[in-house]
């Protein structure tokens, strides 16, 4: 084989002249077929983070729609068939639509520019996840416009949701969204899985990493080990319903609790998969906005193992009453009260930063503050409803429904925001404006506040879930109303905070490459950064980069091929150089024959023979070995 | 296949999707007995479908139709059909009774539940379209179903066998 | 369960239903007591730790330290390491404390439930509640629906199953909920000292109608139970003339026949709340309607307006037909 010379990011190249070479190798082309073949994982993450938001208004609207409907008793706004397809379609969307793929999103955006690499480990993958996301929401929001949405609850229940209790196709359709998105999300945490463990700048050992890559790390791991059991289950749901297996009928030696245990063996490490990227969020505002590296970094990282660890023990706590042998139980009580101790540590962390450090009071850490004071209160009822006798009151009342927005919003909700507005410079260029933001902050805390708090003694006080609408004279409707008055509060903050954000993307104020004073390896790049990321890949010897007086860089990578630099697991040396792929549009079509797929298979199961052709060839042509000049060469320090 | 073949598949699958309408509507106020498409709309329809699965188990036509292979009455799985197949004879039939032993059920259960019966019929042949289908039913067997604790044999069909297995576990000493 | 309930109620401007019907802030049998007063000492545990973190909280940003970015003094390092200990240390103590009464509360509980019971059997149905007495005397049952009648002072074991999907039983003044799950059989005890009324309400979503399938309970001194049990097991006699007897005709006549159940008539349906004694219930249709003529001729003559998805259909009556078959049903005490 000939020997090639390549253009190198050496010595005698740099600056503009480097910019417009890396520029053109890792830019995309422009227009509608650019967009859609880009495998850049910033124009994915932002695709992502665009997407999620959208399901969040969609969510959110659906919300409303019920508040209004509990707002006084035996209202007649929305009968029972569509309420019940209105809060499964909430739930579903934000546990599934949104929640996850929104975390997932500002991690594929954030990892490469915070380890020091031009781009994740597998961008075609990363692509071919969006599609696929975009594909299986648009599915499930389709057929609920068109009266198919599913109606057995989120967690879809059998015998309910099998074919005798739910006809028709809704359940079919909230089972194939759930393929569709787990497809996504594998896709994804595998992705980021092999990026943190392989692509770090040279020099940054895992110790040096920053504590959001260690919480996506964990959440990642999580996600390989729970997804499987949800899809299988949700496929076996399907089968039942379609082809006539006997999984979750009693009268035929099927088991109706298989469902509830498969579903919450994924179920409890889905809201811990939610939970943990937003404690990287915090750590990394905590860390900026109060000077100083977090107190105790290997009490956190270690809390986030060991929270992602122990949620897997703790599903049964979701089957209290169903009746299983009570010294079983204990065990899950147990564990269920043992996984607040890492994020108690967690917050005594926090706070210890806080106290030790020089805080500055800026909007991203507001967001943080609301976060401790909501969360603490969710993660107590936690341990309220881990206790057997205790929930077995307040188990499937509005208790509950309270619990899990304090630990949702004000766990996962209140950090995502606090950092779209901490790396809002970063993605857009921008600033978001401190004015507007404060003013939705003080709209949105205290009316979530509003809307959760009084369902805790509704539940108390007997209000069961899910109900369509409930008697006069409970004594509940008063509280009722002032959660509804408190939830189009809490929207109209939500809405104050997409404005601003939409504004701020016109007429904000241009924002450096560092506008925070932060520490970490995104901040050196423009903002928004460029397509290639780094010019040079930054050599890492510290915690906080930033905040060290040297930054040497590396030099040697390829020009004008994709190349990016993998290093060894645990000591970030170079290792190898990888070539990246260009952009391309077969994981676009992958995506379009497998939704086709997919989506066929709910009306024939033909559909999967037929289907798996277009699949088939769209595979191989993505595969198909491309010649990009010899791989492997050495890496010279 | 090329690009612009795959995205015209999308439109079908709209479609498909489209024709949600009619398959999913819950009709909590009976207007689909007033409509002069009525026989399409019931049978087409999976939740009338599946309250005439749950009357099937209800009026016992089970007993005398098996759970459509027939018995004591014709088999209502076949294509055999003696006094008509469209919805409006079924419904008929349900009613009013046929000669050669159907009993009028006109009486004992309302109009639209005779057209539900109708559709379900109908859909043990498959003569309505495949969406509206269900894969199973939850119950197919004819007696009372045991709970799973009490299922460490296998099934008897009539008290004889029932009791008669009682007495072979009380002598193994496997009994409940 | 009471008194931290009422404390935090006060705190924040009262709530009457806290002390109604359908509460499990009331305690008023074994099981829920026993909840309510573990419930006491977990609100008396996680309030001040909530109140203790936001205190923590507050006084970390009330502080402004001079501090170089980076590095905070070793010595201090240190102390915040201790403490950082402590606190694992204290709140797994603390967890592990609360865990433990857990576990003793479970065990009084069955402890306190063991011994001979009255036993019940409640199968729950899309949207209604079946209810049978097993009796000592062998060949007799109690069966009625939608009414569940205990005696005061005595053990209840009730019996739990489900022929079609999931359903739980949730008497929030006397006990903790159970799920009846298809194909299996699972139980509550039930031991209330006093008499009352009270409502349970399904508590697992189960279709169109869940949020309307509610269960009166009445807890009534062992005579007045007495009396109505025995009447429970008598046959009401055929009315003898007058609208009950023509509401009488038309029911066993038409379509009621084929899925209700009245002992004593021909009607013998088996799939649809038994109505035997339906005359002394309190609610219709499983709590939804108060038991009155008026309400009774309203869902009769339209019951999917009332309760829409129910499996009951809209049975073709004229109107004094409809009065009659109500004049019947009301006499059946």
């Amino acid at each position: 084989m000939s020997e090639r010379t390549y253009l190198r990011d050496g010595p005698d190249l740099t600056g503009a002249a480097l910019h417009d070479k890396l520029a053109r190798t890792w830019g995309d082309r422009p227009g509608f077929w650019g967009w859609a073949a880009s495998v850049d994982h910033k124009s994915i993450g932002r695709r992502y983070l665009v997407t999620a938001f959208v399901f969040l208004a969609l969510g959110g609207a659906l919300a409303l729609a019920m508040r209004l409907q509990l707002s006084g008793p035996q209202k007649a706004l929305i009968g029972p068939d569509r309420y019940n397809q209105i809060f499964t379609m909430h739930g579903t969307t934000m546990m599934f639509l949104f929640a996850v793929p929104v975390m997932d999103a500002v991690a594929i955006y954030l990892l490469p520019l915070m380890l020091g690499t031009r781009n994740l480990a597998f961008p075609r993958l990363n692509a071919f996840s969006w599609w696929m996301y975009v594909a299986g929401g648009s599915m499930l929001w389709i057929a609920f416009v068109l009266n198919a949405g599913p109606d057995a609850g989120w967690f879809s229940y059998v015998p309910l949701a099998g074919p005798e209790f739910s006809p028709g196709k809704r359940v079919d359709f909230w089972a194939q969204m759930v393929t569709f998105t787990e497809v996504a999300a594998l896709a994804v945490a595998v992705s980021i899985t092999a990026t943190i463990l392989k692509a770090r700048a040279p020099g940054m050992t895992l110790a040096r990493m920053p504590v959001f890559a260690w919480s996506m790390l964990v959440v990642s791991l999580m996600v390989i080990f729970s997804m499987p059991s949800i899809a299988l289950t949700s496929a076996m749901l399907m089968a039942d319903r379609m082809v006539g297996t006997q999984f979750f009928n009693p009268y035929e030696y099927g088991d109706a609790l298989l469902w509830q245990h498969l579903f919450w063996f994924f179920g409890h490490p889905e809201v811990y998969i939610i939970f943990l990227p937003a404690t990287g969020f915090v750590s990394e505002i905590v860390q900026v906005f109060t000077g100083r590296q977090v107190f105790g970094h290997t009490a956190v990282v270690l809390s986030l193992v060991a929270t992602g660890l122990l949620a897997f023990g703790l599903w049964v706590h979701h089957m209290f009453a169903t009746g299983l042998p009570r010294m079983g139980y204990a065990f899950y009580t147990a564990a269920s009260m043992a996984v607040a101790v890492p994020s108690g540590i967690q917050i005594f962390c926090w706070i210890a930063t806080i106290w030790t450090g020089r805080p500055r009071y800026r909007l991203p850490m507001l967001w943080v503050v609301g976060f401790i004071v909501t969360f603490v209160a969710g993660g107590l009822t936690g341990v309220m409803l881990a206790s057997v006798p205790l929930d077995l009151q307040v188990h499937d009342t509005y208790f509950v429904v309270a619990h899990f927005h304090y630990v949702l919003i004000g766990g996962a909700v209140f950090p995502l925001l606090g950092a779209v507005v901490y790396w809002f410079p970063k993605f857009t260029g921008r600033m978001m404006d401190e004015r507007w933001g404060k003013l939705a902050f003080w709209i949105a805390l205290p009316a979530f506040h509003l809307t959760f708090f009084p369902m805790h003694y509704l539940g108390i006080m007997g209000m069961p879930r899910r109900v369509y609408t409930y008697p006069a004279g409970m004594g509940w409707d008063t509280l009722n109303l002032i959660s509804s008055i408190g939830a189009f509060l809490f929207a109209g903050g939500v809405l104050v905070f997409v404005g601003n954000a939409l504004w701020s993307l016109k007429r904000g104020e241009a924002a450096p490459a560092d506008p925070w004073a932060a520490h970490g390896l995104e901040w050196t790049t423009s903002s928004p950064p460029a397509p290639y990321n780094f010019a040079h890949i930054p050599v890492v010897t510290s915690a906080t980069p930033l905040w060290d007086p040297e930054r040497p860089v590396t030099r040697g990578l390829r020009v004008e091929d994709r190349e990016v630099l993998l290093t060894t697991v645990f000591e970030a040396r170079p290792d190898l150089r990888e070539p990246s792929p260009m952009p391309t549009l077969w994981p676009m079509i992958a995506a379009l024959a497998t939704t086709v797929l997919f989506v066929c298979s709910i009306f024939t199961p033909w559909a999967i023979v037929i289907g798996s052709v277009p699949v088939g060839v769209a595979l191989i042509a993505w595969f198909w070995p491309k010649d990009r000049g010899p791989e492997g060469e050495p890496v010279v320090d | 296949m090329s690009l612009p073949c795959r995205v015209s598949l999308l439109p079908l699958a709209a479609l498909t999707l489209l024709a949600a309408c009619g398959r999913e509507t819950r009709d909590f106020s009976n207007r689909m007995m007033d409509s002069p498409h009525r026989g399409a709309k019931f049978s087409g329809n999976a939740w009338r479908i599946s309250n005439g699965a749950r009357l099937f188990v209800w009026m016992n036509c089970a007993g005398c139709h098996s759970h459509g292979g027939g018995g004591i009455g014709p088999p209502l799985m076949d294509a055999k059909w003696r006094y008509g197949s469209s919805m409006a004879d079924v419904a008929y039939t349900i009613l009013n009774g046929r000669p050669g032993g159907m009993p009028a059920f006109r009486g004992k259960i309302t109009e639209d539940q005779a057209w539900e019966l109708a559709a379900y019929v109908r859909s043990m042949s498959a003569r309505t379209r495949r969406d509206a289908l269900s894969g199973r039913a939850d119950e197919p067997a004819n007696v009372e179903p045991l709970p799973l604790e009490k299922r460490r044999r296998a099934r008897a069909v009539t008290p004889e066998q029932d009791a008669a297995q009682k007495e072979s576990s009380k002598i193994e000493g496997t009994g409940p | 369960m009471r008194r931290g309930a009422v404390l935090l109620v006060m705190a924040l401007g009262g709530c009457s239903a806290l002390y109604g019907p359908q509460s499990s802030a009331m305690g008023q049998g074994m099981e829920s007591a026993h909840i309510g007063n573990l419930f006491d000492l977990f609100l008396w545990v996680t309030v001040p730790i909530y109140l203790g973190v936001m205190v923590f909280l507050a006084l970390a940003m009330r502080r402004r330290q001079a501090r170089v970015q980076g590095a905070a003094r070793p010595e201090q390092e240190a102390g915040w390491r201790l403490g950082l200990v402590l606190f694992a240390v204290t709140s797994a103590l603390i967890l592990f404390g609360l865990s433990v009464a857990t576990w003793f509360t479970d065990r009084t509980i069955a402890r306190a439930g063991a011994g001979p019971a009255l036993s019940v059997e409640v199968i729950g149905h899309q949207w209604w509640w079946e209810v049978r007495y097993h009796d000592p005397v062998a060949g007799r049952e109690l069966r009625t629906a939608n009414e569940l009648v205990i005696p005061a002072g005595a053990t209840v074991k009730v019996s739990l199953s489900s022929p079609d999907v999931i359903h739980s039983l949730w008497i929030p003044n006397l006990a903790g909920k159970q799920d009846l799950i298809p194909g299996r059989t699972s139980d509550v005890v039930l031991k209330v000292p006093k008499p009352g009324e009270f409502r349970a309400q399904c508590a697992e979503f189960c279709g169109l109608q869940h949020a309307q399938m509610a269960l009166p309970v009445s807890v009534r001194a062992p005579g007045d139970f007495a009396k109505w049990y025995n009447a429970g097991l008598a046959t009401p006699p055929v009315p003898g003339g007058g609208p009950e007897f023509a509401g009488y005709s038309l029911f066993t006549g038409r379509q009621c026949a084929s899925c209700h159940n009245i002992a004593g008539t021909p009607a013998s349906g088996q799939v649809a709340p038994d109505l035997t004694h339906f005359g002394s219930r309190t609610t219709i249709a499983s709590g939804v309607l108060p038991n009155t003529a008026a309400s009774l001729d309203r869902w009769i003559a339209d019951p999917q307006r009332v309760k829409p998805g129910t499996q009951m259909p809209q049975v073709p009556l004229s109107p004094e037909e409809r009065a009659a078959v109500v004049a019947y049903l009301e006499s059946l005490k």
